[in-house]
């Protein structure tokens, strides 16, 4: 570390690193194993839903869970607060 | 009993090979029958790592496709007895590394009696690193504690799932072990590099080692010699440590913490 970077602290990044890690990871593991057409599913579902709620694309989850012998695909969708999305 | 350890990334030039021979002269300096297999084919660099280029006769294709016996393709290393490299073939042909070939050398290999087979897997997800980790019963995910290679760990997490003969088979699943390198205490005490805990919480899986960064690590393969026969470094020591682990000892993490240094050496650097 030499002079100026002795007084130039270097911003603390690490926590949002791990964040948005956090939530990436969350998301490809959750359609890993799952068929080749949940993230294309996942954008379609989004863009209807989008035509009459103003919803984030991060606000959609869609995740597929396998119970013996059958499999529940299942959606949640987090609207905003009244009033927010206007 | 001879174990296949995969080592991998998917991101590339966060460390496999320097961790392959590291790890490899490690378990030989211990006594074991070590073979450790380039399988970066068309860029072959092990043989440089290791000290070992200008001795290359034949490689890793040659032995698949019978122009040689395994034992004219292994380079003994000139520093470990009990050491054996065999290097990736410069072929363009990304092809020329078939299942049943790995598959024939592995198992002449097993039988031959060695006790570890480390395979250096390529970069990427494509066929040299799928086949570096087909046969695999234990994984080293070396990882950078930076974005874009744990989430690309992540994804060779769930390969070694869900792609490997033992998850095919419905075996006991490829042990997977991560191992952090380039890891600076200093970037991390100020939040600007994510902890070991941090990665470990991510991915969830357990850490064999983790390497600090520095600069010897750079002088080692610029030499030829694999940084853990540095018995001096830091880096060294901490491979020491994850070979100990990788064999079975309970070994405490170390140099996790920034070391003291004077008010002078932080002002005018050093």
């Amino acid at each position: 570390m030499g002079l100026l970077a002795f007084f130039r602290r270097s911003p603390a990044t690490a926590s949002l690193a791990k964040e948005r890690l956090r939530i990436i990871v969350a998301q490809e593991r959750s359609t890993r194993d799952g068929p080749d057409y949940l993230p294309l599913l996942r954008r379609e579902l989004l863009e209807v839903i989008r035509k009459y709620v103003n919803v984030d694309p991060e606000a959609i989850q869609i995740n597929l869970e396998r119970e013996d012998g059958h499999e529940v695909l299942e959606l949640s969708v987090a609207l905003p607060e009244k009033g927010a999305a206007e | 009993m001879s174990e296949i350890i995969v080592v991998t990334s998917g991101k590339g030039g966060v460390g496999k090979t320097t961790t392959s021979a590291s790890i490899a002269c490690g378990l030989a300096r211990r006594g074991k029958r070590v073979a450790v297999l380039d399988f970066d084919v068309g860029l072959r660099n092990l043989d440089l790592v290791m000290g070992c280029e200008r001795r290359v006769v034949y490689d890793f294709v040659n032995v698949i496709n019978g122009d040689c016996t395994l034992k004219q393709a292994l380079i003994k290393d000139k520093r470990i007895d009990s050491l054996f490299v065999l290097a990736a073939s410069q072929t363009r042909d990304k092809e020329a590394l078939s299942r049943e070939g790995v598959r024939r050398v592995l198992d002449e290999l097993i039988a031959d009696g060695f006790d570890y087979i480390v395979c250096d897997s390529p970069a990427g997800i494509e066929k040299g690193a799928h086949l570096a980790m087909y046969f695999a019963d234990r994984a080293i995910v070396v990882v950078n504690p930076e974005v874009s290679s744990v989430r690309d760990s992540d994804r060779i997490l769930g390969l070694l799932a869900s792609k490997t003969e033992r998850a095919e088979k419905g075996e006991s699943p490829v042990k997977e072990h991560l191992l952090l390198t380039r890891y600076s205490p200093r970037r991390v005490g100020s939040g600007e590099m994510m902890s070991v805990d941090d990665v470990k919480e991510i991915l969830g899986i357990e850490v064999i080692g983790v390497i600090p960064e520095s600069p010897d690590v750079l002088s080692a393969s610029n030499a030829g010699t694999p940084v853990i026969l540095n018995s001096e470094s830091d880096a060294a020591m901490a491979y020491e440590d994850a070979v100990a682990r990788l064999l079975g000892d309970t070994v405490p993490l170390r140099f996790l913490e920034e070391r003291k240094r004077g008010f002078l050496a932080r002002v005018f650097g050093g």
